[in-house]
């Protein structure tokens, strides 16, 4: 052979923070380099949030991404406050932790979906999307919308859960209990599973110190880095919870702390409700009337790591300086170590381990370089590679197909 | 240059758009929130497919070309060559406010322009994520079906 390949996975990463476009050097079936390029998803968030109000920033974070749509909001209105140096009522605090976790299941039961339809388990990735609709109808029934919930502001949130509504959220959490029992047992006793993820990916300890990576990443291999209990914000410090770990350190780990961190989610609010309903209604946010000169930093943990806001006001109403470090940005750079010397099947599982997105595979076409030759392989293609290697393995463990 | 096909084959394109749509996804400079939700109609709950209504993976195989997200100056050339790319005729639906207008991000140093400013769009299905309900709905009548 000889003949380099090129394999792009992207540009288009709508799942992450930073889309990116991943070339993958390959020499037969070994990737040799990876590289990456980022930009198709600049939209100015920075400079923007210089000419809004620090009421209106919260709309403008949300959208930073998707899916932690609520943490870059808790982030920011956690340097806001330091700004101001307030306090917020328990039952906002409450709450917070309430949203915060609810999107951290809806998140991790999404990543497990995209995982399974990447190893060829279409069913799981049904199954994990059906599970995270109730999720998505409790965020309709608390804050109004699916996604993008509008709950923050400075000194508090915009709506209360009432408690009457605390009922239904206790009954759906029992519910979605029992579905991630569900997941969990389908994921950890599956031998096909097994032999596709164990040893894929590994990032050692000194990996994650290395590269500074965070959230589940860097969990997944053995430290115990969390900002829900490095930097209490919220409630956190309020119920009782802990810091799941691995130490294996590849992408079967990942999944585990994943699946295992749904279960302190669930328990977590299930905590907080059961404390929403001891405090007074209607007490949810303090009037700030302005926020003074000063620096505020703010952290929080999204689904996928630390989410840092850096905020400087000069006084007036809207943030001076505003600067914003999202998870991904570090644990992307793990990659090379993840998936150089790996099998193309293997790497590109090692990069949905880390929690990107797969709909950039809808978006590849396949090309020839002309001028050196260096043949692109698509969307279809690398799927595939992936889906055979999946039914070599089920062969040899079952024994016949 | 992109206009003149559609007053030419009405007649075609009736015919063509009466079978199963097929749906390219293009997402730009977005929040996610959108593509998430695109996705979602695949998923058991909302179940597109019984519309026959497909996400494929490449351009030359589709009838249909959502876009979502605001166009930043570096998507913008990749927008136009998919639409090049694509086999006419098309349907092209700009999905969520940012897709309809530029949304939230419209003020936004690297933005170029809505979707509809630089390729023509038949349909726009506003919501800041739309809901798959709103999704499903907005492709289904452009295929003339009632849902
Ligand atoms: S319309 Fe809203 S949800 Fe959709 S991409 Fe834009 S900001 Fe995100």
């Amino acid at each position: 052979m000889g003949r380099k390949t090129l394999i792009p996975i992207g540009p288009y990463h709508p799942l992450q923070e930073e889309p990116e476009l991943f070339k993958l050097y390959c020499d037969g079936e070994i990737v040799t380099d990876i590289k990456w390029e980022t930009g198709y998803n600049h939209r100015g968030i920075e400079k923007l949030s210089e000419s809004k109000t620090y009421d209106q920033v919260f709309f403008l974070v949300e959208r930073i991404c998707g899916i932690c749509s609520t943490s870059h909001p808790f982030a920011f209105a956690n340097a806001v406050e330091e700004i101001a140096g307030v306090e917020i009522p328990d039952r906002a605090k409450y709450i917070r932790t309430v949203i915060g976790e609810l999107e951290r299941i809806h998140s991790h039961l999404l990543w497990v979906g995209l995982a399974g339809h990447f190893l060829g388990y279409n069913t799981v990735f049904m199954w994990a999307w059906k599970y995270r609709e109730p999720v998505l109808d409790l965020f309709e029934m608390i804050t109004g919308n699916r996604n993008s919930y509008a709950m923050f502001k400075v000194g508090g949130v915009r709506r209360d859960i009432e408690n009457h509504k605390i009922p239904a959220i206790r009954k759906e959490m029992s519910v979605i209990r029992k579905k991630i029992d569900l997941l969990t047992g389908a994921v950890m006793d599956d031998p096909v599973i097994h032999a596709r993820t164990k040893g894929v990916g590994v990032l050692t300890k000194q990996d994650i110190i290395d590269y500074a990576a965070v959230g589940p990443t860097a969990r997944a291999s053995g430290i115990a880095t969390d900002i829900r209990k490095d930097d209490p914000y919220a409630a956190y410090p309020l119920v009782n919870w802990k810091v799941i770990t691995a130490q294996e350190g590849d992408v079967f780990a990942k999944a585990e702390v994943r699946l295992l961190e749904m279960y302190e989610s669930v328990s977590i609010i299930e905590q907080c409700i059961d404390a929403l309903e001891k405090l007074k209604e209607g007490d949810v946010s303090l009037k700030i009337n302005e926020i003074p000169a000063g620096i505020g930093m703010g952290r929080a943990e999204a689904p996928r790591g630390e989410v840092f806001h850096f905020v400087v006001s000069d006084g007036s109403n809207s943030p001076a300086r505003h600067k914003i470090r999202a998870p991904s940005y570090t644990n992307i750079a793990t990659f090379r170590k993840s998936c150089i010397g790996q099998t193309i099947a293997d790497a590109t599982l090692s990069l949905a381990a880390v929690d990107p997105c797969y709909c950039c595979t809808e978006r590849m076409a396949a090309v020839y370089d002309n001028s050196t030759g260096e043949r692109i392989l698509n969307a279809g293609e690398l799927i595939k590679l992936s889906l055979e290697r999946t039914k070599e393995i089920r062969k040899s463990v079952a024994g016949h197909e | 240059m992109h206009s003149d096909y559609k007053t030419k084959i009405v007649g075609f394109k009736d015919f063509v758009f009466r079978k199963s749509l097929w749906v390219f996804h293009f997402g730009g400079a977005s929040c996610n929130n959108c593509d998430i939700e695109i996705l979602d109609c695949l998923t058991p709950r909302h179940d597109l497919e019984r519309f026959g209504i497909m996400l494929v993976g490449s351009i030359r195989h589709a009838d249909v070309l959502l876009v979502n997200g605001s166009i930043n100056m570096r998507d913008r050339d990749r927008l136009l060559e998919l639409y090049d790319q694509a086999p006419k005729p098309l349907l092209v639906v700009a999905i969520g406010a940012c897709g309809c207008t530029g949304g939230i991000f419209a003020e936004g140093i690297t933005f170029a322009g809505p979707v509809d400013k630089i390729i023509p769009v038949d349909a726009y299905i506003p919501g800041c994520p739309p809901k798959p309900e709103a999704i499903i709905a907005g492709v289904a009548r452009l295929a003339g079906r009632k849902t």
